[in-house]
């Protein structure tokens, strides 16, 4: 066997024996080799963050930097769908994550990120003495409103809001009121109320797009699909990268059969599982991207079953999803879609329940 | 041919950098016992590990295979005090062996081959798990514990940081085995248990007559006599032992140390000038169960499988019995047949009475005011 041959060979096993098997630790060959790209390269809010939490760490229980640190941290989990940095909100607000001795803006955002965590109990029972101590708090009851909404204590959501009037701009009222209102037979009442205030150009550009996001919602339960692919665009439109807004509208479009604007939709958001989720919903009824597909939900399998093993449920809407839509498994899907009923309960947990319970022959 | 092996090493290239998943912080540990000796791998988030240490030292936002290697002894110093793993109450060593990297779903990780050893190998390994506790509340440890070819996952969090495992790993019966033997052990080499016992049974062939010991006649009165001891401390410790195992009676561990050795001073003391005659079981029932909480102490160093409890403590008060009768069943045919001797008399019972007494002296002192003794007077 000449040289040339022997190194090909060995060069051939090489590649083979290093390609299928990522669980076989290696040694990289060069110092330069890039490992890790860190999320704040290229983004500079994120460099902040990242100089703010190394300037608290020196100073833990300076309140005003923490909140400071907390707010920019849920903000960075919201927007990249990067729960890490819930862990470093949880972090910054540590001196005060437990008793009731805590200054009001660390309280609300505790109570924000233990929402996240959907811990609505916990979160609930922040709020609840936050609100008591100072019923003046217009982002406390805002939030509170919120997460009663999200466990379908739809009155006790229209009290918050009613009491936010005076206290915050006409589209907050509005945009609070306008979700737990659809919810309780009052879809269109709430919709031209929503449609008014942004008439009225009031709110900054966040609270348009999320006002403009809940439109689209409403519109769409009234089955007003054009109005709804209007709100879309329009919210798009002020927020491009918001992941809560790709994710509904990725819903939109699944349920209008358009598969392809969902790839264009999401197509660089592979890391964040929700949106994976819908862009492998997507590709599933693409016979051409089949073997996309194949990956992707091989690569969401992997990451329910990572959540399985650090003990988090905090994706059982998605996972019910998951094996029920891709894997066809309803017995599974309808034990976690009623774990997820007793937690959570907007309409896309009561239409994973039924579709569920649907598929598994409980429900005709 | 040339061509299909660019594009193998290309595709290995690729997949060197995965599109990585967003995911909360976990690392993987994988750790292997086989007796005393532990082996395993831990597998720490770069992007974690620069959160805790700055690993990306020219900041350019990008972490290289060059900024890990040099930070290798930095890494293991902060991650392996922040994994404490105990066998039998110690602390057992833990280092790293190699280096490497590999890739999970959410990015990649450094790779940390480690070897170990503990000083005894108990039944249960006792872990400790706080890797960036403060840095970020809802980072998980999650373990893969192998032992004897079968094995466990464990998730370590902020708000559950220790587990005991092992000791439940093949199958029910070794597992019994396992706490049986321990508890055999335990009461053939604590010799306070033993001291406090052979006080007791010393007299036992003898009987007490106008200030004088007379020899028993018959073999029966003294097995009866014996068995009435032995079972009182055996019925005391038993109960003792289970409540403060089960936590619902918890005594500070200096005071149980110290009531036992009283109790072999006293015990002794009993033997020289005889004050307790016939009732010796009773004091056997009430120094006993303070032997019970010197057991749960040794068995709490040892650790409980939580899966099975009842079972392990079962088997360990089972151990201790069988330990215990081995002594009895050892001794008293052999003081029954001297027990007319003047070396029995004298020796045994008179000189090894004063014996005990003063080593169980200085155990007293040294448990009640924590000083060593002996081991400063071993260390001349």
């Amino acid at each position: 066997m000449s040289t040339l041959r022997v190194r090909v060979l060995a060069l051939l096993l090489t590649a083979i024996a290093a390609a299928p098997a990522a669980a076989a630790p290696f040694v990289p060959q060069r110092d330069d080799v890039v490992l890790e790209r860190l999320p704040e390269k290229g983004d500079p809010a994120l460099a902040q963050l990242k100089r703010m939490r190394a300037a608290l760490a020196g100073d833990p229980r300076n309140v005003e930097l923490a909140v400071s640190v907390a707010r920019r941290a849920l903000d960075a989990a919201r927007m990249l769908g990067d729960p890490r940095f819930l862990g470093q909100a949880q972090a910054a607000l540590a001196p005060w994550w437990t008793g009731d001795d805590v200054p009001a803006s660390a309280w609300l955002l505790r109570a924000t990120v233990k929402q996240t965590q959907h811990d609505f109990a916990g979160s609930l029972r922040d709020l609840d003495a936050l609100l008591a101590a100072d019923p003046s708090l217009a982002q406390a009851r805002l939030t509170r409103a919120t997460v009663l909404t999200v466990v379908g204590r739809y009155a006790d959501a229209r009290r918050d809001c009613a009491a936010l009037a005076g206290r915050a701009s006409a589209i907050v009222v509005i945009g609070c009121e306008a979700t737990p209102a659809s919810l309780s037979g009052q879809s269109a009442a709430a919709y031209d109320a929503l449609l008014q205030a942004l008439a009225y150009r009031g709110g900054d550009a966040g609270v348009r797009e999320w006002a403009l996001t809940l439109a689209a919602e409403i519109a769409e339960r009234l089955g007003d699909l054009d109005a709804a692919e209007r709100h879309f665009r329009d919210a798009r439109a002020l927020d491009p990268r918001d992941a809560y807004l790709k994710g509904a509208y990725a819903d939109f479009l699944l349920d209008r059969g358009r598969a392809r604007d969902v790839l264009t939709l999401l197509r660089d958001d592979a890391r964040n599982d929700s949106l994976l989720l819908r862009l492998a919903l997507a590709e599933q009824r693409l016979p051409e991207d089949r073997h996309a597909f194949a990956a992707h939900r091989d690569e969401l399998a992997a990451r329910f079953d990572a959540a399985h093993r650090r003990g988090d449920s905090m994706h059982r809407r998605e996972e019910a999803r998951f094996r029920l839509a891709i894997e066809g498994d309803a017995k599974t899907a309808l034990a976690l879609a009623r774990d997820n009923w007793t937690v959570q309960r907007e309409p896309a947990d009561l239409r994973i329940l039924i579709e569920a319970a649907r598929a598994a022959g409980e429900i005709r | 041919m040339i061509t299909r092996i660019v594009a193998a090493l290309f595709a290995y290239a690729l997949l060197a950098m995965p599109a990585c998943a967003h995911k909360a912080s976990d690392s993987y540990v994988t750790i292997q016992r086989d007796g005393a000796a532990l082996s395993g791998r831990w597998d720490i988030a770069l992007r974690d590990l620069d959160n805790a240490l700055g690993l990306d030292v020219d900041g350019d936002g990008d972490i290289t295979w060059g900024e890990v290697r040099t930070r290798e002894a930095d890494i293991a110093a902060y991650a392996l005090p922040r994994l404490r793993v105990s066998s039998a109450g110690e602390r057992c060593m833990l280092e790293p062996v190699s280096w490497g990297i590999d890739t999970h779903t959410d990015g990649t990780y450094a790779v940390m081959r480690l070897r170990g050893l503990c000083a005894h190998a108990g039944p249960t390994l006792a872990l400790d798990y706080r890797l960036f506790e403060g840095l970020d509340p809802q980072h998980r440890g999650l373990l893969n514990f192998v032992e004897n070819g079968e094995s466990r996952s464990v998730a370590f969090s902020a708000d559950a940081p220790q587990r005991i495992l092992g000791g439940e790993t093949g199958g029910r019966l070794r597992q019994v085995a396992t706490y049986v033997n321990e508890g055999v052990w335990h009461i053939w080499t604590g010799f306070d248990h033993v001291l406090f016992l052979l006080s007791l049974l010393l007299p036992a062939v003898l009987w007490r007559h106008a200030r004088r010991w007379e020899s028993a006649r018959s073999f029966r009165a003294v097995f009866v006599d014996v068995g009435k001891v032995v079972t009182a401390f055996t019925l005391a410790h038993s109960i003792t032992l289970t409540l403060a195992a089960l936590s619902i009676v918890v005594l500070p561990s200096r005071w149980v140390e110290s009531g036992i050795a009283l109790s072999v001073v006293l015990a002794a003391l009993n033997n020289l000038m005889p004050i307790v005659r016939n009732g010796r079981w009773i004091a056997a029932f009430g120094f006993g169960l303070l032997h019970g909480f010197g057991f749960a102490g040794a068995l709490h160093d040892l650790g409980l499988p939580a899966g099975s409890l009842a079972l392990s403590l079962a088997g360990f008060n089972l151990g201790v019995e069988a330990g215990q009768l081995a002594i009895v069943s050892l001794f008293l045919p052999l003081a029954f047949a001297l027990r007319s001797t003047w070396t029995y008399r004298r020796l045994v019972l008179g000189g090894g009475s004063a014996a005990i007494a003063a080593v169980a002296t200085v155990w007293l002192v040294e448990r009640a005011f924590d000083v060593g003794v002996f081991s400063a007077l071993a260390a001349r």
